[in-house]
């Protein structure tokens, strides 16, 4: 029977939470790396017991943790030439250097501002190869490791497009959204906090912003700007690559061209900002976000958490609401904390800065928590087993 | 033999007691201390000083024998307690966390 594996990534710690194929019953596992922020735990596709963790702290800075059965173990991957004489790893997995010329992009006052490093937000482990791994970091630029995690490299060209013009928002200038294609390698698609989508057609050696038609009133009163829309978070279906849809800031777009054009798809949504947005495993056109009041105020409309599915791609939205609180809540989902399993039914799992992991094991008909009191949660990941 | 206090998540990090032992050849200064500590538990280059540019970490602080070395060059030299073992080089997590 099919098991499903839940990486949770908080503010203190990372969890792994297990269940068999039916997702009623669930395993919550030792908290694990303690006290450390795990911004994202992912694994890779090709080999599921390897798992990347980032673990960062505002004392101690960045760290890549890796796992190779499945998380019950965490190392710090390592690099370098030698091990120590106890056998520990050389230091070099949490060495992030931006490639050549630092360079600057814009600051809050208008003044250009030098890259500064802060941490790993988002890793997105190749589609093939278990130790190639790429992460996007804050201040925004992307990077890869082609060994197991124990070195990494920028890819520079994506600071190249326009990145003098990006503006870090409220919440930091983070590379939040790593999207490979499946049906093309050199095909890569990044998104990064106000500054916007960015595409690659040659593995990374040239990029150019892919926004047309996105509408930001009010950070880009002219329309024709191609960077600086504040992008929370894009999600295509592995089948229909070229199909992306988007959680803006505000409102909810699609795009039918891989990313050339985009067009609002918010509809009848009870509010159209938000942070996630994830498509059905087997139903492309199905897609799930979590409407939440504004940006003034991180929480659901009314207090009540649903989340809204459209079965349409976009415009027309139900809510789902059965088994999540509907009177008093006043949680955040945040952007890398949705995720879907490819059971036949397929599971829906998302967490809540309230500490929440909750479940639907019926494409979002009915929902359980899984846990509920953990520090609130940053991320979460799902993994299908045989 | 030089001991070395660290803290918490350090220890956790390098998988190691509240204090370890290094050895400097030549002088005990600050900044040869901190290599010989990232050279003995490389998991910690880059979280006590920046990579590049070997700046100690904003909330980071280094004491020996009650006197803060925090903001002094790494060629100081450090006390003769510490050279001699008697007293450890303290590298604590500064008590800033709102």
């Amino acid at each position: 029977m099919s098991k499903v594996r839940v990486l949770v990534g908080t503010r203190k710690g990372a969890f792994v939470l297990t269940s068999d194929g039916k997702r009623e019953k669930w395993d919550v596992g030792a908290l694990q790396l303690g006290g450390w922020e795990i911004y994202h735990v992912k694994g890779s596709p090709a080999d599921p017991n390897r798992i990347y963790a980032s673990q960062s702290s505002g004392w101690f800075g960045q760290v890549i943790q890796r796992s190779d059965d499945g998380g019950k173990t965490w190392t710090p991957p390592g690099g370098g030439p030698t091990k120590t004489p106890d056998g520990m790893p050389q230091g070099e997995s949490n060495k992030f250097v931006y490639e050549g010329e630092v360079g600057k992009h814009l600051w809050y006052d208008g003044t250009q501002h030098p890259w500064e490093f802060k941490r790993v937000w988002h890793l997105e482990p190749s589609l093939t190869d278990p130790d190639t791994v790429y992460a996007g970091v804050e201040d925004a630029a992307l990077f890869r490791s082609a060994d197991g995690g124990r070195t990494w490299k920028e890819l520079p060209a994506l600071r190249g497009a326009k990145g003098n013009l990006w503006q870090p928002g409220a919440g930091g200038m983070g590379l939040h959204t790593i999207l490979l294609d499946k049906s093309n390698p050199n095909r890569i698609y990044v998104a990064i906090s106000a500054a916007g989508v960015f595409r690659t057609d040659d593995a990374g050696k040239t990029w150019r912003p892919v926004t047309r038609g996105l509408k930001s009133a009010y950070e880009l009163p002219d329309k024709s700007f191609e960077v600086g829309h504040c992008v929370h978070r894009i999600a295509m279906h592995p089948s229909r690559p070229n199909v992306l849809f988007m959680q803006k800031h505000w409102d909810v777009n699609r795009s039918d061209d891989g990313g050339e054009n985009w067009h609002e798809v918010s509809g009848n949504l009870p509010s159209d900002f938000g942070f996630p947005i994830d498509v059905h495993a087997h139903e492309p056109n199905t897609v799930y976000v979590v409407p939440i009041k504004s940006d003034s105020e991180h929480y659901p409309p009314d207090a009540k958490l649903r989340v809204y599915r459209s079965r349409t791609g976009g415009d027309e939205w139900e809510a789902l609401s059965k088994g999540l609180p509907q009177s008093d809540c006043y949680v955040n989902v945040l952007r890398d904390a949705m995720a879907v399993d490819t059971l036949d039914k397929c599971g829906i799992y998302f967490g809540t800065t309230g500490g929440q992991v909750y479940a639907s094991n019926d494409a979002g008909d009915n929902w359980k928590p899984i846990v509920r009191d953990l520090p609130p949660v940053l991320s979460v990941e799902v993994q299908t087993l045989p | 033999m030089i001991r070395v206090e660290l803290p918490f998540h350090l220890r956790t990090l390098a998988r190691v007691e509240r204090e370890v032992t290094v050895d400097v050849a030549g002088p005990v200064t600050l900044g040869a201390v901190l290599d010989a500590v990232e050279e003995r538990y490389p998991v910690l280059r880059g979280t006590i000083r920046e990579h590049v540019t070997q700046k100690r970490r904003p909330f980071l602080r280094f004491y020996a024998c009650e006197e803060d070395f925090s903001n002094v060059s790494p060629d100081t030299p450090l006390p003769g307690e510490v050279v001699s073992g008697k007293e450890p080089l303290s590298i604590i997590g500064a008590i800033a966390g709102g």
